[in-house]
Parts: structure tokens; C-alpha cells; sequence
């Protein structure tokens, strides 16, 4: 039985038909290249930002873009700061997590260690809803509802202000934050909580001392990944945020984000090669940027916990 | 006395994680009620049948439900096929080893299982990309250099790479749930890997990547953004009749009257996204189905 030609290795498959055929051979090349697009698309990416803000830098000094606190690129007096976007960008998202950090870790204990499995059942589905509404609803959600419900608690609330869209907004990322949270918790052994019940412990002190400890890398990566989503939605804070580019930290006035700023820019008519058309890419590149990091991180986290299955 | 304290500590925590499920859920059907308690009286043939207008009482979004369905079907027949293709190869065929290989192909095997790694990762990170991008993507590629102009078939493509990673990763899940033995008794019969592909493993993966597909329509119906940046009209008052011709979307009209500040206007945003919702939804339960039977087929 030492011939491994009769016993393969479980995964290998034995093709006793040696004759390559031609049709074969078109068929894998065919599916080869529908593989290779995702490539392209990356490419494609990389290409079209980098080239376009290149070009962006050969005519804003990459200092004013970075030391320049003020974003008039479309004014008669241009300012090419990108921080007032930045800052825009990541006061919304830091109420976003706000929300729905902490609802979202509890959330997912409550499916992972609290619900029965019909409980479960019918939960999980609901809360996924959530991450399919799309997105130009919550952008109406946030301005039409939310914006007057808040007006009459939060003194001087702007009717575009950077908190009713960054509530929706966590709304929006809670299932992302509940579900890959959960899928860690599911993670940590039941042995590990045995032995912690073993010793007395009550379930919510095993729960908060132990089984959220283990599978705390899980849900870091959970909660940079809902972060990454948070920095990249669009059509939220288009619609309730306000189109005023603003450096500011207060979450009354209204604000301008990096996604908001590519939006109003594409729904005017800006000609190809001009300074306005380049911002958009420069602008792009720079969200590209910080989601790609924040995605990294966060599969760093990610891989850590599946280690452990 | 302790014992009753932990008992205390115990039902408070428990209820404050009932309640962070409890509060979603609520925001989600105070959403629905409001979007229905303001629209539900615009919502009628009119409405549905009628193009854009100065009057909001006049104005419809026949423009944009032929718009969106278009651009559906567009780029599902784009995403769907790639997409699947792709998966077959990553599953079926790159990197799998042939007893009796020479040692060159064994090499080339091996360089297909390197680039099968680069792939994985490449959609994982391309699932993360916000979907802002794949419109400036859109509008430097499709829009100027390939030279489609603000067309529908622009719209259908950068919607359709935008999907691809939900439809590569869906269905390399359904091809994976195949049984191993399946492949093996066709192999064993002297079938190409092709024949094996097509008629063992697609057929028996068909539902899983039915709901993969599903999921990517539901997605690229919802999608604003990437053809706001491509291009697409806000104001249409013609059906598009080809794929080279300009175009609106059903969200795209929504956006346009959310950003009005008549109230009317805002009454017929609420009932557009009726008509959005109805869809997504619907959508989002034909997956889920299909999962849960395919769930119960496999138990």
C-alpha cells in the first residue's frame, strides 16, 4: 500500500484521462479570466486615484493639502485643506460608533449567549435587515425623522447636523458590528466557560470576565471593520449632513464628508482635466487610503480569532 | 442577601442585552411605519406610471423604476457569470493536483494555487472598498476612457464589479458545501473536470449561488452613489430605450426629492421608497428561503 498513485491523498483528484483536450483548455483559460477581473478592478483602482492625484499634486502643493485647515476648492479663493472633510468625515463616524459599538457587542451576546436557538432564529434575520435597507432610506430616515425628533431634546440642532446621520448611520453598521462579534463569541470553547461556571462564577461575571475577554480580538476587528464601513457611507450624509465643509467637533452643526464632497462635486457639470475634476480623485484617494488601513487591521484581528477554532 | 443581589445584577444585564436588540429592531420599524405613514397615499398607477415634474403631485417615477430594472438586469448578466466563473476556478480548478503530472505542471499548479491566494485576498479587500469608489472608478474607465458616456451600460458595468466580490464569495461557499465524493464517482467515470464542473458541482450549488445572486441584485438595486458620481441623471423625462442612452434609477429620484425642501417632494420620496423597499425586501426573503431549504436539504 506505499504506492501513492493508488492512494492518493484525501483532496486529490485521480484524472485517468491523459489526452488534453482543446475544449478543456478554452474552458479553464474562460474561468481564468473571469478570476482575473477582481484583479483588474483593484488595478483599475489603484491606477485612476493614484494617476488623477498625482496630477492633482502637480498643481496643489501636497503641503497645503495636508496643512491647510480650510476645503474651498470651489471658490474664487481656493483652499485645498483636506482636514475640514476629514474631521467631517470621522465626527459622524465617531457617533456612529457611539451607537453602535456598545449595541452592537450587546446584541451579539445577547444571540450568542443569552437567546434560544428559536429565539435566534428569528432575530438574527431581523437585525440583518438592517444591513439591507438601502441606504439612500436612511439618508431620508435621518433628515425627515430623526433630525425634528432630536430638535426638540438638543438646543441649537441645525436641520443638517452631523448627529442625526451619524445615529442612523450606527443603526446602519450594527449588524455588521452584532454578527461578526457574535461569530467570535461562538469562537471562545465552551470549556472555557465551564470552567469559569466550575469556579462559581455567575454568568454575567463569566461572561464579562471571561467569554468577552477571549474574543476580544474577534470583536475589535468587528468594531474597526463597522468603523471602515462607517467612513466610507455615502448617501447618509449626503442627504443629512449638510454640504458646508466645517472643521469642527461640535455634532449640532452641520458638516461635510469626504463621500459628500465626491457627490456634490459628480452632480455638477465639471469638465475632465480641470482642478475641480482631479479633487474628487485626490479626495478619493484619501478614503481609499483610511478604509484600506482600517480593513487591515481589522482581518489582522479577524485572523487571529479564527486561530483559535 | 448576596445571592439576591447577583440574582439582581444577574436580570439587569441580561435585559440591557435584550435591549440592544430591542432598540434596532424598533428604529427599523419606526423607519418603516413613518416611510409608510407618509407615502402610502401618494403610492398609485399614477405615481408609478408618470414622469418627473415641476408639481409634485403631477410627478412619478416611471423613468426610474424602467431605469433601475434595466440596470438590474445588466448587471446581473455581467456580475453573475463572471462572478460564478471566477469561483469555479478558484475552487475547481486552480492549484488542484493530478497524480502522474510532470514536473511542470506540478510547477504550474503551484503558481495557480500562489495566484489563487492573490485572488482570495484581492476580493476580500475589494468587499471593503466604499462603493463612492467604484464610481470614480466608473467615471475615469467606463465614462472617459472606454468612451460608453453617461450610459446605462456604464452604470450596469461599474454596479456590476461593484457586486462581484458578494457573488465570488457566495458561491465559492455554495461550491465548497458540494460533497467531495460526488466529484470523485464522475471523475471515477472518466469525466473532464469541465463535464464534472457542469454537471455535478454547479447543479448542486445552484441554490447557494441563487441566494449569492440574489443578495447582489438586492445590493446593486439600493446602490446611489456610484452612478450619482457616474453620471445619472437626476431629471429624466424619457424612458432610456438602449444601453448607450443616459439614464435615472429609482434611488436616484428618491435622492432628488429628498434634497428638495417642499414637503411635497418629501412625500414622494417616501413613497418611492415604498416601491424600493417592497423590492429590496422581497428580495432579502426570497434569499433567506432559499438558504433555509437549502439548510434543511443539507441536514
Amino acid at each position: 500500500m506505499s504506492d501513492t498513485a493508488q492512494t492518493p491523498a484525501p483532496g486529490t483528484v485521480v484524472d485517468l484521462s491523459r489526452k488534453p483536450r482543446l475544449g478543456e483548455t478554452v474552458i479553464e483559460n474562460s474561468l481564468r479570466i473571469c478570476a482575473l477581473v477582481s484583479i483588474f478592478t483593484t488595478v483599475g483602482i489603484l491606477y485612476v486615484l493614484v494617476s488623477q492625484t498625482i496630477q492633482f499634486f502637480g498643481e496643489v502643493p501636497i503641503r497645503d493639502f495636508l496643512f491647510d485647515t480650510q476645503w474651498t476648492p470651489l471658490f474664487a479663493d481656493a483652499h485645498f485643506g483636506i482636514w475640514p472633510l476629514v474631521g467631517g468625515t470621522l465626527l459622524v463616524s465617531l457617533v456612529a460608533m457611539c451607537v453602535a459599538l456598545p449595541l452592537g457587542i450587546l446584541a451579539a451576546v445577547y444571540l450568542s449567549e443569552f437567546a434560544s436557538t428559536r429565539a435566534r432564529s428569528i432575530l438574527k434575520p431581523a437585525i440583518e435587515i438592517l444591513a439591507g435597507v438601502p441606504t439612500v432610506v436612511y439618508g431620508y430616515f435621518a433628515l425627515i425623522t430623526v433630525t425634528p425628533i432630536l430638535q426638540k431634546f438638543v438646543p441649537g440642532l441645525g436641520g443638517f447636523n452631523a448627529l442625526a446621520p451619524g445615529i442612523v448611520m450606527g443603526i446602519m453598521i450594527l449588524p455588521t458590528i452584532a454578527s461578526v462579534s457574535e461569530d467570535a463569541l461562538h469562537a471562545v470553547p465552551g470549556k472555557v466557560r465551564e470552567a469559569a461556571y466550575g469556579l462559581g462564577a455567575s454568568k454575567t461575571s463569566t461572561i464579562l470576565r471571561v467569554t468577552l475577554p477571549s474574543a476580544f480580538s474577534g470583536i475589535a476587528a468587528a468594531v474597526i471593520l463597522g468603523f471602515s464601513r462607517a467612513i466610507g457611507e455615502t448617501m447618509i450624509v449626503v442627504i443629512a449632513a449638510g454640504q458646508q465643509a466645517n472643521l469642527t467637533i461640535d455634532p449640532r452643526e452641520s458638516v461635510m464628508t469626504m463621500t459628500t464632497y465626491i457627490v456634490q462635486v459628480s452632480m455638477g457639470d465639471t469638465p475632465t482635466g480641470t482642478i475641480e475634476y482631479r479633487t474628487i480623485f485626490a479626495v478619493g484617494f484619501a478614503l481609499f487610503v483610511m478604509t484600506f488601513l482600517t480593513n487591515l487591521v481589522s482581518q489582522r484581528l479577524a485572523k487571529r480569532f479564527r486561530g483559535l477554532e | 442577601m448576596q445571592e439576591k443581589r447577583s440574582t439582581w445584577r444577574e436580570t439587569l444585564f441580561r435585559n440591557a442585552c435584550l435591549v440592544a436588540v430591542v432598540i434596532p429592531l424598533g428604529l427599523l420599524a419606526l423607519l418603516i411605519g413613518d416611510v409608510v405613514a407618509d407615502g402610502i397615499g401618494r403610492l398609485n398607477g399614477q405615481f408609478l406610471s408618470s414622469y418627473p415634474s415641476r408639481f409634485a403631485s403631477r410627478a412619478g417615477i416611471l423613468p426610474g423604476l424602467v431605469g433601475s430594472i434595466m440596470l438590474v438586469v445588466l448587471t446581473a448578466s455581467l456580475a453573475i457569470p463572471i462572478g460564478v466563473g471566477a469561483a469555479l476556478y478558484l475552487e475547481e480548478y486552480a492549484g488542484q493536483e493530478t497524480v502522474g503530472d510532470s514536473l511542470a505542471a506540478r510547477a504550474a499548479r503551484v503558481w495557480d494555487r500562489y495566484f489563487a491566494t492573490v485572488i482570495e485576498i484581492n476580493v476580500a479587500n475589494l468587499a471593503g472598498v466604499p462603493s463612492v469608489i467604484y464610481g470614480l472608478l466608473g467615471l475615469q474607465i467606463f465614462v472617459r476612457v472606454v468612451g460608453m458616456g453617461r450610459s446605462l451600460l456604464a452604470g450596469g458595468a461599474t454596479l456590476a464589479l461593484l457586486v462581484l466580490p458578494v457573488v465570488i464569495i457566495a458561491s465559492r461557499e455554495a461550491i465548497r458545501t458540494v460533497p467531495r465524493h460526488l466529484r470523485e464517482a464522475a471523475y471515477g467515470l472518466g469525466a473532464t473536470r469541465w463535464q464534472v464542473s457542469r454537471r455535478i458541482v454547479l447543479p448542486s450549488a445552484a441554490p447557494g449561488i441563487l441566494t449569492g445572486a440574489i443578495l447582489a441584485i438586492s445590493r446593486a438595486i439600493g446602490e446611489t452613489a456610484p452612478i450619482i458620481v457616474i453620471g445619472a441623471l437626476t431629471y429624466v423625462t424619457f424612458v432610456p430605450n438602449n444601453l448607450s442612452s443616459e439614464f435615472t434609477a429609482l434611488p436616484i429620484q428618491i435622492f432628488n426629492w429628498v434634497s428638495r425642501p417642499q414637503e411635497e417632494f418629501a412625500v414622494n420620496a417616501a413613497a418611492g421608497i415604498i416601491v424600493l423597499l417592497v423590492t429590496v425586501f422581497s428580495l432579502n426573503l426570497i434569499a433567506v428561503l432559499l438558504r433555509n431549504r437549502l439548510e434543511r436539504r443539507l441536514r
